[in-house]
Order: structure tokens, then C-alpha cells, then sequence
């Protein structure tokens, strides 16, 4: 069966030229980095390499790249390293309502464990925080705002800018998850103007196991592993040296290519976006229009279950998501969807389709020819659809 | 040990947070940097530090001028090192 993967967000596959770069680290360059011998201190010279590599994705100085083991750990450094260390200012975090769960669970643990007070700040209808909001929110005791970047489930960019410019005012640290737009739109951290940011190396094409996070010079981090030297003293254990060497060169390789890929993920996406538009009505597309990752389409059909839709689906060989990949399985209504005030019955219905540049205009073409008629077939024994349909035609009439 | 009346440097290392032995390979690395006669003030959160930067000094012919006490934050002590090579 022909077989389509739309859902990059959750899961891509490591490129070839990544894995064969990882592969000598897992044999004849096994040494460990802090052994001071030739075959340990070559080892160490590659992560140097490599970290100046990620580091030149996001205009950050090597020295600001602390690697970890995946974006949410990066996530949990941040929050809880950077408020932890500065308990002194204040006990009060602010985070957005639809971050990833590292970032939201890592706020719920200071909350829980430390005393801190947490705001979790609501979005407007395309998921954007609003300035006027954070400025609002902001108390004497606020230590560190965070704040995505981009939405995994809605595509949508933040203006983050706008939003570090307030913090800076206010010498309150900002943090964003760049996981979803790391290799996707350029990123400089002094442009953005953020503190902390995270990146994760599956989102880029390396392998699973392998994230980062940028730290600006001179801030304090609690270490969130506790263990020896590594990573300068800021973050414990043995290297992940082969993940180290992937992300490295995944983050090299994606800053080569990003006009490229960008260009070439917008033209599909909007393909995609036009061709749902043209034919399934009663769509809602979610996220912002323009302000959006170049690879994301999501939409809400009404009157169905966006979970059934993936299985139907997945039996015509469309692979797809509902949302966030961490959440999918809690089949509960999508908490980013709510948060941007789309009604519980209509965020039912989510559909998410995240691109690679591997992907082709006859895959879209694919899914616009199955999609409809799955949405259709849904739709035609659905009680929610029908008593819809009855009040709409009732309305015409 | 030696408390200083005036802490003035040239250069700081934060080490606050940094797991042992961080607080011995930094310095080195910040000395490197500095002119001989300048000072370096190291800022850390590990009492193991008191013991430690003096004997490192001695082990490597620096001068190790004392400790500073930080009325705003009494949890982090502050050591200085005058280059001498």
C-alpha cells in the first residue's frame, strides 16, 4: 500500500548522512570525553565541533549550548534550572497556556515543591500571547516568563520579540521552546532577544536522544543532573556522544538548506490548505494565517472525531495526528485548541499535518483525493453531524 | 582564612550552581586572560571552595589574596586571586 507520513512533529526519520556521521561514535570512537587520553580527548574535540554547529543555527556563541538528552529536558533545565537559581528575585513564573507539557509540568513542579505562584497565560484565537497580556501578568516576584516559539499543534509563531522587549524592561529571564521552528524558520537569540532556548535533534533530523539548550552568558542554572564536570557542571553524565555528533551535524545541514526547505514546505502546505478549503466544507483552520511554520496545515472538520479520522486514515495509508504527539493518547480535547476558544465539539475534530522536505506534490495530491472522502464517510454516521445539518437546513428554510 | 576590606577585580567567574572541581579548572582558564598583577574574584556556592582555591594557589604559584563577604547574598562566597604568572 502506498503510504504517506505527514506527521514530522511527532517523529523523522534520522538522515543518512547523519546516521553515517553517529555511527564510528558507537565503535571505534567509543572513548569517554572526559578521559584524558588521545582516544578520549578527540572525542571531547568532536563534541566541541558539533556544539559550535548548533550553536551557529540559532547565532549563539558555542559556550552558550548545553546539550541534553531532548527538547524536554531542555525544557526542565530551563524553567527549572533558571527559577530555582534565582529564588532570591521571587517565586513567580509565568508560562504560556498552550506550552508543551515539559514546560507546563516543569511550572506545576515549582508550583508544587518550591511555592512558586504560576500564571499560565491565555492566548488570543490564532494561539498568540498578547503583549498587553504578559505586560499584565508580570508581578514583582516574576523571575522567568516562557514562552514557545511555535505551536507543534497549530502552527502558529509567536511574536516573540514584543514579548522579550517587555521582560527586558522588567530584567525578568525569558525562555522559548524552539523545538517546533528550530531548521524551520531562522532564529537568532539576540534578535529574539530570549535568555534561554530550547531545541530538540529528532525535529531536525537527528536522532531521538539528542536536544540542547542555549543559555545567554553569565546565567545561572541549577543543574537538573546531578552528576560531574560535563557540560561545564551544568549538566551531569557521560555524554550522549553519537547523539551530540547527529544533532551537530542535522543542525548544520538544516541551516544550509532553510530557504530551500521553507520555500518548498510552504508551497505544499498551501497546496493542502486550498485543496481542504475547495473541498470539505464546514473546516476550520487553525493557527494563525500567515504568522505559521512553513511545513504545518491543521484544521477542525466538524461533526467528527479527529481521533477516527486518523485511523481511517491510517488504513489508506495517510499517516496523521491529532494534536500534540504526546497527547494524542489521553483522548482528551486538545487544551491549545480550547485555550484559543474553539468550542469542545469542534476541537473534537483536529487534524494536524506537519511536512518534511521529503515529502512530494503527490502526496498532497494523495491526501486530497482520500481526505474528503474519509471526513465524508465519518460525517455520514455521525449523530453530531446530523443534528447540524438538521439545523442548518432548518435555519435555511 | 582572610577577609578582605576592599574587593575590587578584574575579572569574575561565576561559578555559582557549577559541580566540584569546576570551581579549580575555571579559574585556571580565566588566568589565562589576565595580566600578571590583576585579580580575579571567583563567586561560588561550594564550601569546599575555602580549602580548595588557597591550595590550588599554592600548588600553582598564584597569589591568593582572601574572601569577601557578601552582605546581599550570604549563601555565596567570593575569593580573589592576584595573577602572578
Amino acid at each position: 500500500m502506498k503510504t504517506v507520513y505527514l506527521d514530522h512533529a511527532a517523529a523523522t526519520p534520522v538522515r543518512p548522512e547523519v546516521l553515517a556521521a553517529m555511527l564510528p561514535y558507537f565503535t571505534e570512537r567509543f572513548g569517554n570525553p572526559s578521559a584524558v587520553y588521545d582516544l578520549g580527548s578527540s572525542i571531547k574535540e568532536a563534541i566541541e565541533v558539533h556544539r559550535a554547529k548548533v550553536a551557529s543555527l540559532i547565532g549563539a556563541p558555542p559556550e552558550g549550548i548545553v546539550f541534553t538528552s531532548s527538547g524536554a529536558e531542555a525544557n526542565n533545565l530551563a524553567v527549572k534550572g533558571a527559577a530555582l537559581a534565582h529564588l532570591k528575585q521571587g517565586r513567580h513564573v509565568i508560562v504560556s497556556a498552550i506550552e508543551h507539557h515539559s514546560v507546563l509540568n516543569s511550572a506545576r513542579y515549582l508550583e508544587k515543591f518550591h511555592d512558586f505562584e504560576v500564571t499560565f497565560l491565555p492566548v488570543n484565537k490564532f494561539g498568540q500571547v498578547e503583549p498587553e497580556r504578559l505586560k499584565k501578568a508580570l508581578s514583582p516576584a516574576t523571575v522567568l516568563v516562557s514562552i514557545q516559539h511555535a505551536s507543534n499543534e497549530v502552527g502558529t509563531i509567536q511574536g516573540l520579540s514584543d514579548l522579550t522587549a517587555i521582560c527586558r524592561e522588567h530584567d525578568i529571564l525569558f525562555h522559548t521552546d524552539a523545538v517546533a521552528t528550530a531548521g524551520q524558520v531562522p532564529i537568532d537569540v539576540k534578535e529574539l532577544g530570549v535568555d534561554l532556548l530550547s531545541l530538540s535533534g529528532p525535529a531536525l533530523g537527528g536522532p531521538k536522544g539528542s536536544g540542547a539548550l542555549y543559555f545567554r552568558r553569565g546565567l545561572r542554572l541549577v543543574p537538573q543532573i546531578h552528576s560531574g564536570i560535563q557540560e561545564n557542571g551544568r549538566r551531569g553524565g557521560t555524554e550522549n556522544v553519537p547523539g551530540i555528533v547527529g544533532l551537530g551535524l542535522a543542525a548544520e545541514l538544516a541551516k544550509q538548506e532553510l530557504p530551500v526547505k521553507a520555500a518548498h514546505l510552504k508551497a505544499l502546505r498551501d497546496r493542502l490548505a486550498a485543496g481542504v478549503k475547495e473541498r470539505i466544507p464546514f473546516t476550520i483552520f487553525t493557527g494563525h494565517p500567515e504568522e505559521r511554520l512553513p511545513g504545518h496545515a491543521s484544521f477542525c472538520f466538524e461533526g467528527i472525531e479527529g481521533e477516527a479520522l486518523v485511523f481511517l486514515l491510517n488504513g489508506r495509508g495517510i499517516y496523521a495526528n491529532t494534536g500534540s504527539a504526546c497527547a494524542s493518547k489521553a483522548l482528551k480535547v486538545s487544551p491549545t485548541l480550547c485555550a484559543m476558544g474553539i468550542s469542545p465539539e469542534v476541537a473534537q475534530g483536529s487534524l494536524v499535518f506537519t511536512l518534511n522536505s521529503t515529502n512530494r506534490e503527490a502526496e498532497i495530491d494523495f491526501v486530497l483525493e482520500e481526505l474528503p472522502q474519509a471526513v465524508e464517510k465519518l460525517r455520514s454516521f455521525s449523530p453530531v453531524w446530523r443534528k447540524k445539518m438538521a439545523a442548518v437546513s432548518g435555519g435555511r428554510a | 582564612m582572610r577577609f578582605l576590606q576592599e574587593c575590587k577585580a578584574d575579572a569574575t567567574a561565576d561559578l555559582v550552581y557549577r559541580v566540584c572541581p569546576m570551581h579549580l579548572l575555571e579559574p585556571a582558564e580565566f588566568l589565562k586572560d589576565l595580566q600578571e598583577g590583576q585579580v580575579l574574584e571567583i563567586l561560588t556556592d561550594y564550601d569546599g571552595a575555602l580549602e580548595d582555591i588557597p591550595a590550588w594557589c599554592d600548588k600553582h604559584g598564584q597569589e591568593f589574596l582572601g574572601l569577601c563577604e557578601d552582605e546581599e547574598d550570604q549563601d555565596l562566597y567570593k575569593l580573589y586571586i592576584r595573577k602572578v604568572h
